[in-house]
């Protein structure tokens, strides 16, 4: 029988309690355990950034952790982001104002990165270069970048309100 | 200044795509939960060649939680033949090297497929494949094309009689005089690899079997679901109406998943057998290893021109590594080739192309589909002349375009379906006016002196090319707006992120007069659309796109036609507007679609509105007559860095024709990723094989994508030349950008490096390479 160990967590600041398979990666315990499926898995090794989320509000590839390793921290996923309503949040808004997407595979990782970005950066504005270092972990076959920069550049650059958004 | 249009052909419409995508909510093949499926694994060949001498399932069958365990024998019970029947029709083609479902006896490239595991769960699966007792007696590999198509080499398929496994070509004008009277000749070879498709999202299939409706369920990540239902009905037995296949939202195409794998039969034969659903999702090692991308070319060219730098002629021999099968014809050194004679008038031109089958993973499109390669060769070709007899890059190519008034303009040779190759629109010399202008051409080699005395290296290239795009035969379409009011549209096309869904939605929004969102738009399952062919060389906008165009024009007629009935006014002073059929100049007075629709759903034994057949309905089929060519100019500035063979790239301009455009903001985004792509196979994109053909970068710290710190800033210009063959005007736009990218990028780093003399000849041209080449001519 697989290893299995008790875990307690919240996701999004809901709790969860499960028992898990110690060696579950924390992206296959949030797609298939919690149906959270917004949260994707593109290369399994660190690299492509698709699955990334937020722990204790750091970004995390959620393929390199184990479920069992977020016991009493607390994730956030894709799902958070918008609004309780359904609105979409202001970063979700200027991805698809700028085509910052086309197949939508990597984007919740994209979104989750900019997230980040965005409380890390306090209301400082940021260079282009800035925003072109923070989504170089996230790998985008579609669009060349350039979408998701100028999203960023509209929300966080010289130009912007420098409230976080 | 008035809003621009929100709606209708050539507008910026926001993508309907988009509200479930930013959230997550998209519905992709592992997001599909179909209650009781068992999870599967695949066993794959660990070596490129070799022969199965002992595959023990014994221990992986009596593993808890392990449904079953299928070698070959045990899924060609259900199956109708031995193989997989993906041979295309394929000019010069010496063997068709079809795919098993699982290896037989022998393996052919590491990575193919050898035993399936089925489990109650995926992890299930995977401990039970490190049970499986396989052994193989390794055979000689064949890695490379060019030694492979040697006399005596080994044997990359003991099925077959040796590894030249297709040989064809061009061939017109007096090649001999073209050469015989040239003032200048030029001799280069290439040797060119490119990378695959890599899509974020990796392939996966699904099936279920329902035993009282007598139908198999397939979701599968693919880009072709009418010829993957095609294959399974053949190669199950079944008939049309037992097969299903939906493509779900598919993460990222680009080729490779328009490819019938293996995989894609194993999946709901394994379902059949087992009378559950079995899932499998690839990884990304398995991407790298099985699925299917292109390879590499090794091109022995010469030019001949005048004295004034017109080209007479091109001769030469394309070697093609086509790896260990033929899924998909051998189509890729042919596009390479036709591709090559580009903007330009090329009187003469005569290539031989071999075709080596190797122990690789099979070769099949990728985006370009070998016209990228072509691209380089000829410009390449054009600078290598240019240097020679000190003429400007520009003004060679100046020299040799065909001129707008020429159009249309016929190429003498042969496509896919028989028809010769024809320009239809274009203005090739304005296309480079116009890129030059916009890069700052003529101000350039005072900055490139300037920074020169700064100690830094810059160079601007250029590239001009052609791309053939929207391939026939057909694609089908039918709108129908229900009693409900819902316009549903159903198509033959796929959507892999292109935002198939809202070009189409857009074209019916402006025919009807209605909101994209209000259009609901059905792709991708063979059941909306019983006929269809899919994503494929660049032709959605121009075969779906002109579909549904003609349906949507066939229902606003009929709509009118009703109203015209009903409202007592002639068809002449109605119009469309906001979902309904109104007189125009008199408000209110209108018949909205939803009430036209009810009053054609006909009501038991009353009479239709006079004259009408039943329905608020039209499906079309739109039937292409030609290929419609793209063209483009590329520009780009880099900062080449000659200690360290690191390339920046400052500047990239792209003035691109792809005739009218539905929605210029999705025509950008292919170029922005068209463009990544070709700068990926350039700079940092290597499927390194060793001498026994096994992967050495199967993952993506080894193979590198290009990232959001390395691309540049794109700036682009659109020159609209409507086609002359579809109604819409419309031209294929998705694989354009990675076609010019390569030679302009390579252009600008030997313009650069011009201080050096440094000449590029093959790809990826990495850092390593980059500062051999430039330390081979310090030496010199």
């Amino acid at each position: 029988m697989a290893d299995t160990r008790h875990v307690a967590f919240t996701v999004n600041g809901r709790p969860v309690e499960a028992t898990v398979e110690t060696r579950v990666h924390l992206a296959d315990f949030l797609r298939h355990e919690l149906l959270l499926t917004g949260t994707h898995v593109g290369c399994e090794h660190g690299v492509c950034g698709a699955c990334t989320v937020l722990v204790d509000g750091a970004s995390t590839r959620a393929c390199l952790m184990l479920a069992v390793q977020a016991d009493g921290r607390h994730v956030e996923t894709i799902e958070s982001v918008a609004a309780a309503d359904g609105a979409a949040h202001p970063i979700q808004a200027a991805l698809s104002r700028h085509h910052g997407l086309q197949c939508g595979y990597c984007t919740p990782g994209v979104v989750m990165t900019l997230v980040e970005l965005d409380r890390e950066r306090a209301g400082r504005a940021l260079t282009e270069a800035e925003i072109r270092a923070a989504l170089s972990g996230n790998l985008c076959r579609c669009t060349g970048y350039q979408g998701m920069v100028d999203a960023a550049l509209e929300l966080f650059g010289a130009s912007a309100d420098q409230s976080s958004v | 200044m008035a809003e621009p249009a929100r709606i209708g052909i050539g507008a910026r419409t926001p993508r309907v795509e988009d509200a479930a995508l930013v959230r997550g909510k998209g519905c992709f093949l592992d997001d599909i939960h179909v209650p009781g499926a068992l999870e599967a694994v695949f066993l794959r060949s660990p070596l490129a060649h070799g022969l199965i001498r002992k595959l023990d399932l014994a221990a992986a069958r009596a593993h808890p939680g392990v449904r079953a365990v299928f070698a070959y024998d045990d899924l060609r019970a259900r199956l109708t033949m031995d193989r997989i029947p993906l041979a295309l029709p394929a000019a010069g083609i010496r063997f068709h090297v079809d795919p098993f479902v699982l290896a037989r006896e022998e393996v052919c490239y590491a990575g193919e497929p050898i035993a399936l595991v089925v489990a109650d769960s995926r992890r299930v699966a995977e401990d039970a494949v490190a049970l499986i007792d396989l052994e193989i007696e390794p055979l000689p590999a064949v890695a490379d094309p060019v030694k492979g198509l040697e006399p005596g080499a080994p044997r990359a398929r003991l099925d077959c009689p040796d590894n030249f496994v297709a040989s064809n070509g061009i061939d017109y004008g007096d090649i001999d005089a073209a050469f015989a009277g040239a003032a200048h000749v030029v001799k280069e070879r290439f040797r060119l690899d490119k990378g695959g498709g890599h899509s974020i999202e990796p392939r996966g299939v699904i099936a279920r079997h329902d035993p009282l409706e007598g139908r198999l369920t397939v979701w599968d990540s693919t880009q072709m679901p009418h010829r993957t239902r095609g294959v399974l009905v053949t190669t199950l037995g079944l008939d049309e109406e037992q097969v299903r296949v939906i493509a779900p939202d598919v993460g990222g195409g680009f080729g490779p998943k328009a490819v019938f794998h293996p995989e894609e039969l194993a999946i709901p034969a394994a379902a059949l057998l087992l009378g559950q659903p079995v899932k499998w999702v690839e990884d990304r090692f398995e991407s790298f290893t099985a699925t299917i991308g292109e390879r590499e070319t090794d091109w022995d060219m010469e030019a001949a021109f005048d004295a004034d730098g017109r080209l007479r002629g091109i001769r030469g021999r394309l070697r093609y590594d086509h790896g260990a099968a033929t899924p998909y014809g051998v189509a890729l050194p042919f596009n390479a080739c036709t591709n090559l004679i580009g903007p330009y008038v090329l009187p003469a031109f005569k290539i031989a192309i071999e075709l080596c089958l190797t122990n690789k993973t099979p070769a099949a499109p990728t985006r370009g589909a070998g016209r990228p390669q072509g691209t380089y060769v000829m410009e390449r070709l054009l600078d290598a002349m240019a240097a020679r007899i000190g003429l400007p890059r520009d003004e060679i190519r100046r020299r040799n375009f065909i001129a707008a008034s020429q159009m249309p303009y016929a190429v003498p040779v042969k496509q896919r379906d028989g028809s010769l190759m024809t320009y239809d629109s274009g203005d090739y010399p304005e296309c480079q006016r116009r890129a030059l202008a916009a890069a700052g051409w003529s101000d350039f080699p005072a900055r490139q002196a300037a920074a020169l005395r700064e100690g830094r290296y810059i160079g601007l290239g250029l590239t001009n090319y052609v791309e053939g795009t929207g391939r026939g035969p057909f694609e089908s379409a039918s709108i129908r707006v229900g009693p409900s009011g819902k316009v549903v549209v159903t198509t033959g096309a796929t959507a892999q992120g292109q935002g198939v869904q809202t070009m189409l939605a857009q074209i019916v929004a402006g025919v009807l007069g209605l909101e994209p969102q209000a259009i609901q738009v059905i792709a991708g399952d063979t059941n909306a659309s019983p006929m269809g062919l899919g994503a494929f060389a660049s032709r959605q906008a121009v075969t779906a796109g002109n579909a549904v165009f003609q349906a949507a024009t066939l229902v606003a007629e009929k709509a009118k036609a009703a109203a015209s009935t009903l409202l007592e006014a002639s068809p002449d002073d109605l119009e469309l507007h906001d979902g309904a059929v109104r007189v125009k100049g008199v408000p209110g007075h209108q018949k909205t679609l939803t009430e036209i629709a009810r009053s054609l759903a006909g009501a038991a034994g009353f009479a239709l509105p006079a004259g009408m057949t039943p329905g608020l309905a039209a499906a079309t089929d739109f039937l292409t007559t030609g290929l419609t060519y793209t063209n483009g100019c590329h520009l780009a500035e880099v900062e080449v860095d000659p200690e360290t063979g690191g390339v920046k790239i400052n500047r990239y301009v792209v003035v691109h024709d792809c005739g009218t455009m539905i929605n210029p903001m999705m025509v950008e985004g292919q170029i922005l990723g068209g463009v990544a792509h070709g700068i990926g196979m350039t700079l940092f994109e290597w499927m390194r094989y060793d001498d026994q053909a096994q992967l050495l970068t199967a993952t993506f710290a080894d193979y590198l994508l290009p990232t959001a710190d390395v691309l540049p800033r794109l700036d682009i210009h659109h020159m609209i030349s409507p086609t002359p063959l579809n109604p819409l005007g419309v031209k294929g736009a998705a694989e354009s950008g990675t076609i010019g990218a390569p030679a302009t990028i390579v252009s600008a780093i030997e313009d650069a490096l011009s201080p050096f003399g440094v000449r590029i000849r093959d790809l990826p041209l990495t850092p390593a390479r980059l500062r051999a080449l430039v330390r081979e001519r310090s030496a010199a």
